[in-house]
């Protein structure tokens, strides 16, 4: 019989992967590393370790491998198509000695799976040969599903093995929304000048609309903008209701972070950028002149 | 010390490319074959730390086709110090890959495997992570910086919400994120000097059991390009007309 466990890093991830795991249409358990998970997912069984922080992947694959096989056998392990997931996820394939799929966006049946590849050009029908699989999954093409019921809940002690040791971390984070979670973005390209600009004419406008701020990988590249912002093939993969792209060429390893969004503007003062070809709304304009104005006729 | 290097011929980062007109594959004609990305700026890492160490030694490996060799050629060139060609037509996916190379990990003894995070044909993100899986090694993916510390490596990895630095004691294995170096250049007759440096080609240590496979390849679908618009009033109307505002 078909059985999934979802592993979240937080809580809240449990939800947005509950919708997978309805459309996958088979009996799923959760286990969330850190965080309370709602019960009313789905869920037949919720899991909650009892770790007091995010353990390092190499720390933690053993004991998640020995869980999943004393309380499987599940067929299938889903996570977030994260970086923490990617990294995670992999290794515990590794350790399962279980194919994977990356990035599903679709799933035609329990073992048949869409994804992209070369920077979204090319969507690829993944066949899974064995069991179990393990999964990543971008939560857009996956809606969170209607509540209802009421999962056995509890909670999960992980031993860790640590190999390699945490010595510092900065989360920069702040007050805006996630960039994976947000519902307005505003990204902006190489053309910023530098840190300071980019935080107030991006990140003005940001704040008006309640949303987060992202940047091509030439704005981060040029130290305009920080890494955790950068959107693309190689960054976050977002799928907000509106992203707007000032000063954005439209590289196809950029777009391939944006297609999900529900309207795409484009803000180029050439009016032959490539992002025009993509965008639902473009304006030729110096983003200079046109994010202020934006910024002030947006909130009247 | 040993550094190994895993590289992959992938298709032009930068070329447009599309599916077979029957699905079975992706229309590679006249599109150029490079290094994978992520790879390159392995090899570079490993050059610029054996700057700092000079007993450092680097071996570049490839699982593919004879027509690798070029990739090899180019990491040589880069500065790696020999080359292994796996050679094989059979098809692989990352699982099986990360078995090939655990195989020569275990002959060669590296200290140290450092490899792309990536895969930008595939995208897959995974050979890395299973790599140190099979060898039980401690791992740090998605490396923004690397230091010797004298009994490993200090390297800071970026994360989703910032980035984090870690310590790892020899052998360990870390993956490579776009912002750890910048490749040098290498023109042609530097690829040509790198001829005289040693590249094995051997068959591989068998045959793969792949656990996933590519049945087809399609276009995704296209957005529409939409409407230019004359002016940030006309923006503001049609973006609150449609509740995104
Ligand atoms: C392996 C690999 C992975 C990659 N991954 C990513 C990724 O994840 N994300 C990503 O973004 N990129 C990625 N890239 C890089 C990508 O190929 C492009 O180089 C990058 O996206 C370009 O960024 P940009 O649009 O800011 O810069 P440019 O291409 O330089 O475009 C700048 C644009 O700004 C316009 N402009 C200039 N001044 C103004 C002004 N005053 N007002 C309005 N418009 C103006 C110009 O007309 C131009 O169109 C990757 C590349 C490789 C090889
Ligand atoms: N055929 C191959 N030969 C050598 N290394 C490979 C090969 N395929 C993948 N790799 C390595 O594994 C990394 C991750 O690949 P992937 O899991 O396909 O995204 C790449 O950056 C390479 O370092």
């Amino acid at each position: 019989m078909s059985r999934l466990l979802i592993i979240a890093f937080e809580g809240a991830e449990a939800a947005q992967l509950a919708g997978f795991a309805k459309a996958l249409g088979i009996p799923f358990d959760v286990l969330s590393l850190s965080g309370k998970v709602d019960l009313d997912l789905g869920a037949a069984k919720v899991f909650t370790s009892d770790l007091n922080e995010l353990p390092l992947a190499d720390a933690v694959s053993g004991s998640l491998s020995n869980f999943i096989q004393q309380n499987g056998p599940y067929t299938h392990i889903a996570g977030p198509s994260s970086m923490r997931g990617k990294d995670l996820l992999a290794r515990l394939a590794g350790t399962l000695d279980a194919g994977m799929v990356t990035d599903v966006i679709a799933i035609e049946s329990p073992t048949l799976f869409h994804r992209p590849m070369v920077a979204g050009s090319i969507i690829a029908t993944v066949e899974v040969l064995s069991t179990p699989v393990v999964l990543t999954v971008r939560p857009a093409g996956f809606p969170a599903p209607a509540r209802s019921g009421n999962s056995e809940s509890g909670i999960l002690s992980l031993s860790t093995m640590p190999k390699s040791q945490r010595v510092s971390v900065s989360a920069r984070g702040g007050a805006r929304p996630d960039l994976t979670q947000a519902k307005i973005i505003v990204t902006g390209g190489r053309p910023l000048k530098d840190a300071e600009t980019f935080e107030r004419i991006l990140g003005g406008l940001a704040d008006t609309l309640g949303g987060a701020v992202g940047a091509t990988r030439a704005a981060v590249d040029s130290g305009i903008a920080p890494n955790e912002l950068q959107v693309g093939q190689t960054g976050k993969i977002v799928a907000p209701d509106l992203y707007i792209a000032a000063g954005v060429s439209g590289s196809t390893q950029h777009m391939a972070g944006i297609k999900d969004s529900k309207i795409i503007v484009a803000i180029n003062k050439d009016p032959d950028a490539p992002i025009f070809e993509s965008a639902d709304y473009g304006l030729v304009a110096d983003l200079y002149d046109a994010l202020p104005e934006l910024q002030s006729k947006a909130k009247a | 010390m040993k550094i190994l290097v895993p590289v992959k011929r992938v298709v032009d980062p930068y070329a447009k490319v599309r599916p077979l007109a029957d699905g079975s594959g992706i229309d590679t004609t006249g599109v150029k074959f490079e290094i994978n990305p992520f790879d390159e700026i392995a090899v570079e890492e490993a050059v610029r730390l054996r700057e700092k160490d000079p007993s450092i030694e680097i071996t570049v490996v490839s699982i593919g086709k004879g027509e690798c060799e070029e990739q090899l050629r180019k990491a040589l060139a880069m500065g790696a110090d020999k080359a292994v060609l796996i050679e094989t037509d059979a098809e692989y996916d990352s699982l099986a890959i990360a078995k090939e190379l655990a195989t020569l990990v275990r002959e060669l003894e590296p200290d140290v495997v450092l490899m792309g995070k990536q895969a930008t044909d595939d995208d897959c993100n995974q050979a890395g992570q299973m790599l140190a899986a099979k060898l039980d090694w401690p791992q740090a993916t998605f490396a923004s910086k690397v230091d010797l510390t004298g009994r490993g490596l200090r390297v800071t990895r970026e994360t989703d919400s910032g980035d984090e630095t870690v310590e790892l004691d020899f052998p360990c294995l870390v993956t490579t994120d776009l912002r750890l170096n910048e490749p040098r250049y290498i023109a042609l007759p530097g690829i040509i000097k790198a001829r005289s440096k040693p590249l094995e080609k051997r068959a591989p240590s068998e045959a793969p059991t792949v656990k996933t496979r590519t049945t087809k390849y399609s276009s995704p679908p296209a957005r529409a390009a939409g409407r230019k618009l004359s002016s940030v009033d006309e923006l503001v109307a049609v973006l609150k007309e449609r509740g995104a505002l």
